[in-house]
């Protein structure tokens, strides 16, 4: 393994394990002052149970997406110092509000975390609020500064210097909008459907019902929202790089030659050697339509891309089309849900419909991930798109590869304790249930 | 603008050292306590830093985010010639952060608590040491941008005695804070004494790892001591740090919990500032000689002021709350006792 590719692999495993936790951190905060709203409004202690539960996954979930945060803002001059020497300056304004949102978000988890019987409550309400929407706005800041990677703006690149920099411009690059609104929705999703999928399992093991119907109501209903407005904002985006970064769209689509009424390819295996793609289902000129929003318009192909600048077409095009595929089937989840909101009730306890819910839990990240891959694998041999390249980036200190061993091991051990931890949280939960009922029938 | 800069730097540097200082600690005081008292320091160490170790972390990446917006020279030299502390000092970060919460939120209490005890205190061990190395390496006059090999470029800079002085001194004075800070907070007559004894323990502690730090200083060839004490104002802070610390190590049977922790606070940043001072407005020294300053190694025009008005705009929201933070846990905890 070359240091390039190990700092690279190091740079996508801390990334794609830094999304999970800061999605789950942004998102869960939201189901929980619902939940908490619910119990203020209704005074049902079930919803209190609930809060507090949900309040100790977000604990165990926040101080994981906090560590490694932490890393990834050392990780980037430890892997990519060239860039962060060049970038730094120009796309630093979204991270240093970044720091001002996350430190918000940690000052009022810890209001609320600690806070129980305490203060006010609908101050103590609000504070877990302040954790979801300072939460949020890190995540969209830190996108904006993915956004800025895509779409270079914000200064003049002159004999390979940087000049007139304006962060503010930089902030609001052509990219951030349609990025923070995928990703936040994709957030919400991919925590909607696993958190309903984990109560959707514990209602088929039949404990506790009426605790994890609560539960179940609320992640899905943030969920399935969100999964239906997610085609609306990937529409926006495909037109956005169709535009902005064709050599990506390109990838994702396995379209090698520039063409009129462009078909949409959906599924098949890319042979990258003869530029063309096997066993795909071809919808002529959707793709077309997809990207301009005219049947006839001209998409720009791989081929008007000068080869060493090619993204990889493979792990883009795959990575898009679980994306979609299960983005889709995801939709289709929240349609049935809603269908059985307002017409079917008995469909909710019926084995068939939970266990639908249970076998989506992992889809959303899933789903989320792969989008991650199209965005980053996508836009190289980038960095700084069309202005530096990700190999002219990469640290001069040899033997990274150990690094990412290291790094790799941290990880996995963390995943599996955090699965662990849990598994013990939803282990125990009967008995704190029963516990608390007993204790609040006998005030 | 760059003033508001290098000041929130500092600042953010210096409560790092305080407020995460004393978490880190917490950790390291648990380490050296006999495992017969362990269990009543735990409780006091987690009610005591249980709200507020989040935000005590903060103070870090704020300061990393000036760094590479505002110094971006300065962060990319050190990541390149620091790289394998930097890694270590994570690692140690990953493992304590994380420990702490697990070990509270673990909904059973078995076997594994051993496990998160074991990380907690190690990694709390740890992460002062590679943060003071690191400090120590910046300005030990190792670091070599030129340098031929692996050894010259990526281990001598830090592998030296006067880093690892300055490593067991940062650890020794985090001890020192947590020690005061949790004397104020245990009601339970068991851990107080033994706080108390800890904190007379690390104050000793300090001031001999002070003595090495200019012990390694003369052995390594770094010019500390001799610069140090031909300025008069480092010379009068290094002595008012010197008599608090005498008037504290005498205020500790008092009990007068608000003295001790102003006290300790007034000497770990009085010693800070006087080697602030004194290094001014040098940030890294090379071997070459040729050191990066604030002056010479910011970044320029707009990303300095935006970054200044970021900053600004965000302690406007930061210190309030985090304050209120405080004041509402201290208050309640009154409340309790009483």
């Amino acid at each position: 393994m070359d240091d390039l590719f190990a700092a690279r692999s190091q740079m996508a495993l801390s990334l794609g394990f830094h999304i999970i936790f800061a999605c789950i951190g942004m998102v869960m905060p939201f189901f929980m002052a619902t939940s908490h709203y619910k119990y203020l409004k209704t005074k049902d202690p079930l919803y209190k149970e609930l809060t507090k539960v949900w309040s100790k996954g977000v604990a165990i979930f926040f101080v994981t997406g906090a560590v490694s945060g932490t890393m990834l803002s050392f990780e980037l001059g430890l892997l990519w110092p060239k860039f962060m020497l060049h970038a730094g300056p120009i796309f630093g304004m979204p991270f240093s509000l970044e720091g001002t949102a996350f430190f918000i978000e940690a000052i009022f988890l810890g209001f609320f975390l600690y806070g129980w019987g305490k203060f006010n409550p609908w101050f103590h309400w609000w504070t877990g609020m302040i954790v979801g929407i300072s939460g949020l706005a890190s995540g969209i800041l830190v996108v904006a500064a993915n956004g800025w990677m895509n779409s270079p703006t914000g200064f003049d690149f002159v004999n390979g210097e940087y000049l007139n920099i304006d962060p503010i411009a930089a902030l609001f690059n052509d990219a951030w909008f349609t990025q923070a609104l995928h990703m936040t929705l994709a957030a919400f999703v991919s925590t909607g459907f696993a958190v309903a999928g984990i109560h959707a399992y514990l209602l088929m093991k039949g404990k506790n019902l009426a605790f994890h119907r609560k539960a179940f109501s609320i992640a899905i209903f943030f969920g399935a929202v969100a999964a239906i407005l997610q085609p609306i904002s990937g529409d926006i985006s495909a037109k956005d790089i169709a535009v902005r970064q064709p050599a990506k769209l390109a990838a994702m689509e396995a379209h090698f030659e520039t063409s009129k009424r462009a078909p949409l390819i959906i599924g098949g295996i890319p042979d990258v050697e003869k530029k063309e793609v096997n066993y795909a289902l071809e919808i002529p000129g959707a793709l077309s339509f997809l990207a301009h929003g005219d049947f006839d318009a001209e998409v720009i192909g791989l081929d008007q891309i000068p080869e060493e600048h090619h993204p990889p077409v493979m792990v883009t095009h795959f990575a898009f089309q679980i994306m979609v595929g299960l983005g889709m089937l995801l939709v289709g989840l929240s349609f049935l849900y809603f269908i059985s909101l307002w017409k079917k009730k008995s469909w909710q306890v019926k084995r068939w419909f939970l266990w639908l819910f249970v076998a989506a839990t992992p889809l959303g990240f899933i789903a989320l991930e792969s989008g991650w891959t199209v965005t980053e694998v996508g836009r190289q041999p980038w960095i700084i798109y069309e202005i530096m390249l990700t190999k002219d980036a990469v640290t001069p200190i040899p033997g990274i590869v150990y690094s990412f061993i290291v790094f790799t091991a941290i990880y996995i051990s963390l995943a599996g304790i955090v699965t662990f931890l849990l598994y013990r949280q939803i282990k125990a939960l009967p008995k704190i249930l029963d516990q608390n009922s007993s204790a609040s029938s006998n005030p | 603008m760059l003033y508001v800069v290098i000041i929130f730097l500092c600042l953010a540097l210096l409560l790092y050292v305080i407020l995460g200082g004393a978490d880190f600690g917490a950790g390291i005081v648990e380490l050296f306590t006999p495992a017969s008292a362990r269990e009543q320091l735990r409780d006091t160490t987690y009610k005591t830093i249980g709200p507020i170790w989040e935000a005590n972390h903060m103070w870090l990446i704020i300061a990393i985010v000036i760094l590479f917006v505002g110094f971006p020279p300065i962060y990319t030299l050190l990541s390149v010639h620091l790289h394998i502390p930097l890694a270590l000092m994570l690692i140690g970060i990953i493992g304590r952060g994380t420990a702490f919460v697990f070990r509270h939120y673990d909904a059973y209490e078995d076997e594994m608590q051993k496990v998160y005890n074991l990380i907690f205190t190690y990694s709390s061990f740890i992460t002062p040491f590679f943060l003071g190395l690191i400090f120590g390496a910046a300005v030990g006059g190792e670091i070599d941008p030129e340098a031929a090999s692996f050894c010259e470029g990526y281990i001598q800079p830090w592998f030296n005695l006067f880093s690892f002085s300055v490593g067991l001194f940062t650890i020794a004075i985090c001890g020192f804070l947590a020690a005061i800070f949790l004397i104020g907070e245990s009601n339970n007559p068991t851990v107080r004494t033994l706080v108390v004894r800890k904190a007379k323990q690390f104050i000793i502690l300090t001031v001999l790892a002070g003595g090495f730090v200019f012990l390694a200083s003369i052995v390594d060839e770094v010019p500390l001591l001799g610069l140090l004490l031909k300025e008069s104002v480092t010379i009068g802070m290094l002595i008012l740090a010197t008599l608090a610390m005498i008037y504290l190590w005498f205020s500790l049977k008092s009990g007068n919990q608000i003295r001790i922790r102003l006290l300790s606070g007034f000497v770990v940043s009085t010693i800070l500032l006087a080697f602030g001072y004194h290094y001014f407005p040098e940030l890294i020294i090379l071997k070459s000689g040729e050191n990066l300053t604030f002056f010479n190694s910011s970044a320029t025009g707009k990303p300095i002021e935006t970054l200044a008005w970021a900053l600004l705009i965000g302690s406007v929201f930061i210190l309030p709350s985090l304050g209120y933070l405080l004041y509402s846990f201290q208050k309640n905890k009154v409340t309790e006792t009483h």
